[in-house]
């Protein structure tokens, strides 16, 4: 986990949900973000297949997806409310859980 | 399992769509019935609660309602028998905003009437009526449900507070009917801007009111297009027939062994004929004494009778969800199941005797079948 030195926000994509960023394995984010709430907010403008997965129609992370922001998982922070700085990277993971 | 398709189906082949907890499979066979090919699964590791198969518009449309654990539902289709499936970008079927609701599950998919041939319609978990006028492309929450005035006191069944049955009338394609757990059943008679319970007769064996307006556990509703006003209804406890599309509801359980089950279906061709498989009660929910027994009627409810040729008699430990049985549209009815435990069943003469199709498919949560270009 490098942090990109042109200050981007990297978002890291599993590969379920590639096909939904046109392949790509990660998205950079050239704008400027407070927060994870609002790095989601400029995939959705990008790659809004993503965040449809990611988050339910009411902007809630579904129950069974972890976001982590440098190495922390956002529900132990502050949700969609954890700080990014530039250089974060933002990883989207499926949680370890299924049937 | 998944191989190219060297050809389509032909006109009379069955084609036999079979929703598990771990994809979908789409079984074809020729109008005998007896060997069958199987392709998939679809979308491993996703279940698969709704499918339908949709001749109308000139298409041989799969519409499957497929959930992954962690990503969210969508409504995907195939024109090719399962071949190709889209893989809509964004999340098709979707509250809208000013609901605060978000869609949990698709537990029903039900293609609109013949004059109509791009409406099709779905139910969901949270419970609502969505509708798509594009075949299933993209989808809207039918208002007049949406925003009932007894949404908030509808509550959750066991599997969650889900639209599970829509009933359609084919002669009046303004009414229709569904049926959610644990609010009973509804109808409409203006296309769906208003909704009136019906369930009067209908017991709701948990509640300290038995009859209340609304609140019932219905399981199932089904009824046949050329007598859309009878309806039948397997219920948490109770097995019931209405003539008069819900207004009034009156006990039908005559000699079954158990009036607890999920699954009934209408034979294609007799209205009167109506298959059924009941469950020993709702704490063990398998079939009684662990045989695997469909009972028919032939007089639409007076007498029922088990069918037993070729199902396991003993140590049979099954149970059919709601959406495990079905018919298809041959003028000689084929009869399907499928089983929690993965075992398929078929009966190519309306049930009188049967074979096993599979038995190592995944839990089974949804069977459906159709005969290409109609029934033969």
């Amino acid at each position: 986990m490098t942090q990109p030195r042109d200050g981007a926000i990297v978002v890291e994509l599993p590969s379920m949900l590639q096909p939904y960023a046109a392949g790509r394995a990660e998205i950079r984010l050239g704008s400027p973000c407070r927060t994870v709430g609002d790095a989601l907010a400029a995939v959705a403008s990008l790659h809004g297949g993503v965040t449809d997965r990611v988050m339910d129609e009411r902007g809630i992370v579904r129950q069974h997806v972890n976001v982590f922001v440098d190495g922390e998982n956002i529900r132990f922070v502050a949700g969609l409310e954890t700080p990014v700085d530039p250089g974060s990277t933002i990883v989207i993971v499926p949680a370890v859980s299924g049937g | 399992m998944t191989e190219d398709r060297q050809s389509a189906p032909n006109p009379g082949d069955v084609v036999l769509l079979v929703g598990t907890m771990k994809g979908a499979f789409v079984l074809t066979s020729d109008a005998d019935r007896r060997e069958w090919r199987t392709d998939g699964p679809f979308f491993r590791g996703e279940t698969v609660y709704s499918l339908a198969f949709d001749q109308r518009g000139g298409r041989n449309r799969i519409l499957a309602g497929t959930q992954s654990w962690h990503w969210g539902s969508v409504v995907r289709t195939s024109d090719d028998f399962g071949a190709t499936w889209t893989s809509p970008e964004r999340q098709n079927v979707k509250f809208p905003e000013d609901s605060g609701l978000a869609l949990a599950n698709i537990w029903q998919i039900r293609p609109g009437p013949a004059s109509e041939p791009d409406l099709v319609y779905c139910g969901v978990e949270p419970a609502a009526l969505f509708q798509s006028r594009d075949a299933g492309d993209t989808w809207s929450a039918v208002d007049g449900l949406l925003k009932h005035e007894h949404r908030p006191r509808w509550q959750p069944g066991g599997g969650g507070l889900c639209l599970h049955t829509i009933v359609l009338d084919a002669a009046e394609p303004r009414r229709m009917g569904v049926a959610i757990s644990t609010a009973g059943f509804y109808r409409t008679d203006d296309g769906g801007q208003s909704w009136q319970p019906r369930n009067h007769g209908v017991r709701a064996e948990f509640l300290p009111d038995k009859h209340p307006e609304f609140g019932q556990c219905v399981h199932k509703v089904v009824n046949h297009p050329s007598r859309p006003e009878r309806l039948y209804l397997q219920n948490h406890w109770g097995l019931y027939r209405s003539d008069d599309w819900g207004d009034t509801w009156h006990d039908i359980a005559n000699g079954v062994p158990s009036d607890f089950g999920f699954a009934i279906e209408v034979h294609p061709h007799e209205p009167d004929t109506v298959y059924i498989i009941p469950l020993e009660s709702d704490q063990f929910r398998i079939v009684p004494e662990a045989k695997l027994r469909v009972y028919r009627t032939r007089d639409a409810g007076e007498t029922w009778h088990p069918l037993t040729e070729g199902l396991p008699q003993e140590g049979a430990y099954e149970t059919v969800l709601r959406d495990g049985l079905c018919t298809d549209g041959h003028r000689r009815a084929g009869i399907y199941f499928g089983t929690r435990g993965g075992k398929l069943f078929g009966s190519a003469d309306a049930g009188d005797t049967w074979d096993e199709i599979s038995a190592t498919l995944p839990p089974i949560v949804c069977v459906k079948a159709g005969v290409v270009g109609g029934a033969a």
